[in-house]
């Protein structure tokens, strides 16, 4: 028998229902190898063999008594540890949550579960999404499947914040995972280890039970191996959800069937200031490459002009943490999680103390940014400045889309680095969100497919951004390039 | 109308106050979710996850609690802002589980309206004061910290986390004690009309920031302090007259108001500082990016309209000059909303009993309620809503003296017979025989009868004394023990004097 393992959400939903082979043994599949990987790469922060395994039976009984089947049907999914599971812990990496079992499962995960997914475990993710390397992780960062081909052991980032969801997917610890996108933590970490992720338009995916970092940019979206997999699961989480004020009250258009990499008649745009001095040479050439495929499958290429594109970066960086900081401020050691109470505490005191040794370095500096900016006197100069750079950028996109129907830019401005490399230079780390970012904080859909190696092996994305509600558009864009790329490198299995 | 002094040693002072009054809204469940408001359940028993701010919760707009403060606002006549936002104001406390609290700073849902007040009970029209209202926002309340459950710690009960407030701006527009109460008392009552707020202080469904500051009449504003959750309509009267002098002897002995939060202590009658503006939190507000801007549209808006009741000025209004109340009677009467109802239910009833229009039976009405009925109260310690004369009870009796079944003494008697009894007016009448009677033949043997017993007094009364024709009608009605149609007594007694002068 083939192994079951090196099959995506498509091929083993459809081998499930024909009777190919059953949920049970592909859960079996996939808990050996998340076991089996779990000390080289650290996806997983829990593994839960017995969820799976349990889903998976009751996809098999319902098949055996003739019940219709889920979307997911069969399918086991790796969880990305921001999302509420029902008695499972959910700790969003950080030690201040350690231990917390919610009594509650969040909207995205529960549509999972009722397609017919099950659960292999929690995914490893950096502090509160809060990163993107997944090094701010209390639990360990997550080791990348991926090895330069330089004969080196450097230990790679898999990206982040969805560091975990990503090494898992590639490392074919799960077929596909959960991921959440609030600068490009779904997109830069699906470009570092060569699969497909996409972040819907904002509000399409309800964030009820997603612990929050920036409210206004959280979007959750799955991460796979290609194009047909991100939208059939995108589906599956997908919908209105009148517990979350900001959910999209609209229906879930059926992405799977709507599927066609023809671009003829379309129009994709290239946006001038994406291409910076100093550009990485491969990713250059990645992007070109892009533009040649689309071209090929019938599109338009049009130069467009996004002006306010250098302003995007430090807006993310004002509007993110001001937000986070007041998100955070519920984790005080008064009701759930880590309570630090030093002999003779009183209540100020213990806030300092648990929040001292709860949130990590990372986490801090962000909670005092954003702090600082949204402070009395320097409101108007950071916070506001940033929501009117933040319309700019809107307006950017809006005034582009009169032009072309699809942007393509790159997905992050470099392959995978090591370990480490930047985790001394915040500026530095925050850069990687350079493309990433003015999609999101326009709302837009936006998606990273593979676009081929480096010269040193490692795996470059391609970044397709759409307009507001054109996930297809996004997703049809993908698959001409995934077409055409004809990506199927994976990791050497070195775990 | 006096002017409100505070007479110091550089002689007279004038206090300027206004008032951010927080009143809970009325409504089943919460302002972001579902969990319940009622008042006085077991400590943590109405938590939902979205109050307790577990991870990953969501607040979701009560559109109740919305529609409420819309309402709010139309019955002051206040500006509705179509388009508002909520905000959060940051700060830690453990009764504020998410770490801020969800306001609305920058652009509140009801701007500016006003408040119209009487200061002279006994002439409304020419003693109204109007007191701007800057704004009425929405918030949510905090939770309640219980520091005498334990020795060395505090307990929290979140049961009011999360309950939709509407903080009610004044303008700095009241100058005395006096005017502060009645503006608290008629917000209190526009509130009750609406339904929007039960008005109960006890509860602390009504609370107020009060701000005071004093000047020399006339001059420049002066520097404010606001005393914080006050909450009774006398405490907030007390802190303005103790604030006031107190600010009047700092500034008197050299020294300067700081802006400050005190606290009022109702034991010592006095306030005390609490922290000083140089402490004050930095609330960091910012939009709260888990909320869209609240949009009203026209059909949300009309309804809000069309579900007002009519409010107490119209009421009153009306009152004068359609029923024919005098401006005391109509204040007292629609000054609570439940004493309104109760007249309105009476002189429905009462009209229907005597066959006669509402304006020809209102006085009467109106004066039995306040007269007999409030007076029986009272001895009785009840109030008028546990009151066990009803409506329908009241008109019955009303509807026999307006027939002429019985006189108005008799029915004094009849009203205490159904407050000792609950049995209904008319079967007390024919029990107790207390029909009043129109029989000239009785009624003129009694009168002469009663002549001839007081020859002495008829010839004082014919040789001038004209005051005594009452002790001669009051003596006949004894006689006859009330039932005498006292018309008729007057009429007889004045015939039979007449007749021996003639």
């Amino acid at each position: 028998m083939t192994d079951l393992t090196n099959l995506g959400v498509a091929a083993i939903r459809d081998g499930v229902a024909a009777g190919e082979f059953t949920a049970r043994e592909v859960a079996e599949g996939f808990n050996a190898n998340v076991a089996a990987a779990q000390s080289a790469l650290n996806a997983f922060i829990v593994a839960t063999p017995d969820k799976a395994l349990a889903a998976a039976d009751a996809v098999d009984a319902a098949r055996a008594s003739g019940k219709p089947l889920g979307k997911m049907a069969g399918v086991p999914i790796g969880m990305k540890d921001l999302f509420a599971t029902q008695g499972v812990q959910t700790t969003a990496a950080s030690h201040i949550l350690e231990g917390f079992v919610p009594e509650y499962e969040s909207t995205v995960s529960q549509k999972l579960w009722d397609a017919g997914a099950g659960m292999l475990g929690k995914l490893n993710l950096d502090q509160f999404a809060m990163g993107s390397s997944n090094e701010t992780s209390f639990f360990g960062n997550v080791i990348s499947p991926w090895k330069r081909n330089d004969g080196g052991n450097a230990g790679l980032a898999p990206g982040g914040s969805s560091g975990g969801s990503a090494a898992a997917v590639s490392a074919r610890l799960c077929p596909a995972a959960t991921g959440t996108d609030t600068g490009g933590s779904i997109r830069q970490p699906a470009a570092f280890v060569g699969i497909s992720g996409i972040k819907p338009t904002y509000g399409r995916c309800s964030r009820w039970g997603i612990v929050a970092f920036a409210s206004s940019l959280d979007q959750a979206g799955p991460m796979a191996r290609d194009v047909r997999d991100c939208a059939i699961m995108l589906e599956a989480m997908a919908g209105f959800d009148p517990r979350d004020a900001t959910s999209l009250d609209l229906p879930v258009p059926a992405w799977e069937a709507g599927l066609n990499p023809d671009m003829r008649g379309l129009r994709v745009g290239i946006p001038r200031e994406y291409r910076m001095d100093g550009m990485d040479a491969d990713v250059a050439k990645s992007w070109d490459n892009g533009i040649a495929w689309l071209r090929d499958a019938g599109a338009e290429i049009v130069d467009i002009s996004l002006p306010h594109t250098k302003y995007a970066l430090p807006a993310y960086y004002i509007v993110a943490p001001a937000e986070a900081s007041s998100n955070l401020a519920r984790y005080d050691g008064v009701r759930y999680g880590l309570r630090e109470l030093p002999d003779g505490a009183g209540l100020q005191d213990m806030y300092a103390a648990t929040r001292a040794a709860g949130f990590g370095a990372e986490v801090k500096r962000r909670i005092l940014i954003g702090t600082y900016v949204l402070s009395a006197g320097f409101y108007d100069a950071y916070y506001t400045q940033a929501q009117k750079v933040r319309t700019l950028i809107a307006r950017d996109f809006e005034a582009a889309w009169a032009h072309c129907d699809v942007i393509l830019a790159p997905t992050a401005p470099s392959a995978a680095f090591a370990l480490g490399d930047k985790s001394e230079d915040p500026l530095a780390m925050y850069l990687n969100d350079v493309f990433a970012v003015p999609a999101s904080l326009a709302g837009l859909p936006a998606m990273s497919v593979p676009a081929g190696l480096n010269r040193e092996g490692l795996p470059l994305g391609l970044q397709i951004i759409g307009k507001a509600f054109d996930e297809q558009g996004v997703l049809n864009a993908g698959l001409a390039i995934e077409a055409r790329a004809r990506f199927n490198a994976k990791p050497e299995k070195w775990w | 109308m006096s002017e409100y002094r505070i007479e110091g040693a550089t002689g007279a002072w004038e206090v300027v106050v206004g008032l951010e009054v927080h009143a809970q809204v009325t409504s089943h469940s919460k302002l972001f979710s579902g969990a319940s408001t009622k008042f006085g359940a077991e400590p943590n028993s109405q938590v939902s996850l979205v109050d307790a701010a577990m991870p990953g919760m969501l607040p979701v707009p009560n559109r109740e609690c919305i529609r409420q403060a819309v309402r709010t606002g139309m019955a002051i006549e206040a500006q509705i802002n179509k388009w508002s936002r909520f905000d959060r104001k940051n700060y830690f406390y453990a009764d504020l589980p998410q770490g801020y609290q969800i306001s609305q700073l920058y652009h509140p849902i009801v701007g500016e309206g006003s408040i119209d007040v009487v200061l002279d009970d006994k002439d409304p029209e020419n003693s109204i004061k109007t007191i701007g209202i800057e704004r009425i926002h929405v918030e949510q309340d905090a939770g309640k910290l219980m520091h005498d459950q334990h020795p060395t710690m505090s307990y929290v009960d979140l049961n009011r986390s999360g309950v939709a407030l509407m903080e009610i701006v004044s303008r700095p527009d009241m100058r005395s004690p006096a005017e502060v109460g009645a503006y608290l008392r008629k917000l209190r009552s526009i509130l009750r009309y609406v339904g929007s707020c039960d008005g109960n202080m006890e509860e602390g469904s009504m609370r107020a920031d009060v701000n005071v500051s004093v000047r020399k009449p006339g001059g420049e504003l002066g520097t404010r302090t606001e005393t914080k959750n006050v909450n009774s309509v006398r405490f907030v009267m007390a802190v303005v007259e103790q604030e006031a002098r107190r600010q009047v002897g700092v500034i008197e002995d050299g020294g300067s108001i700081v802006q400050e939060t005190r606290l009022y202590d109702p034991d010592r009658n006095e306030t005390r500082s609490m922290r000083s503006k140089e402490d004050a939190h930095d609330y960091r507000y910012f939009p709260d990016p888990d909320l869209l801007p609240l949009e009203l549209d026209e059909a949300f808006l009309a309804e809000c309209r069309a579900s007002l009741p009519e409010l107490p000025d119209a009421k009153r209004h009306r009152y004068e000059n359609a029923l024919g109340l005098s401006p005391y009677n109509a204040g007292v009467l629609t000054a609570e909303v439940e004493t309104a109802r109760w007249f309105e239910a009476l002189l429905a009833a009462t009209s229907a009993k005597a066959g006669k229009p509402e304006a020809e039976v209102a006085k009467q009405a109106a004066n039995w309620l306040m007269s007999e009925l409030f007076g029986a109260l009272n001895r009785l310690g009840k109030s008028l809503e546990n009151s066990p004369v009803s409506p329908t009870a009241g008109a019955e009796l009303l509807g026999l003296v307006a027939k002429g079944t019985i006189s108005g003494s008799i029915a004094k008697q009849v009203l205490e017979r159904m407050l000792e009894t609950g049995d209904g007016a008319e079967a007390i009448v024919t029990r107790e025989g207390l029909t009043q009677t129109s029989d000239s033949g009785a009624i003129e043997s009694a009168v002469e009868a009663v002549l001839a017993a007081n020859a002495d007094k008829v010839e004082q009364y014919r040789g001038g004394k004209e005051a005594l024709f009452g002790f001669f009608v009051g003596q006949t009605m004894k006689a006859m023990q009330g039932k005498a149609n006292p018309q008729m007594v007057n009429e007889v007694v004045r015939a039979k004097l007449g007749a021996s002068t003639a």
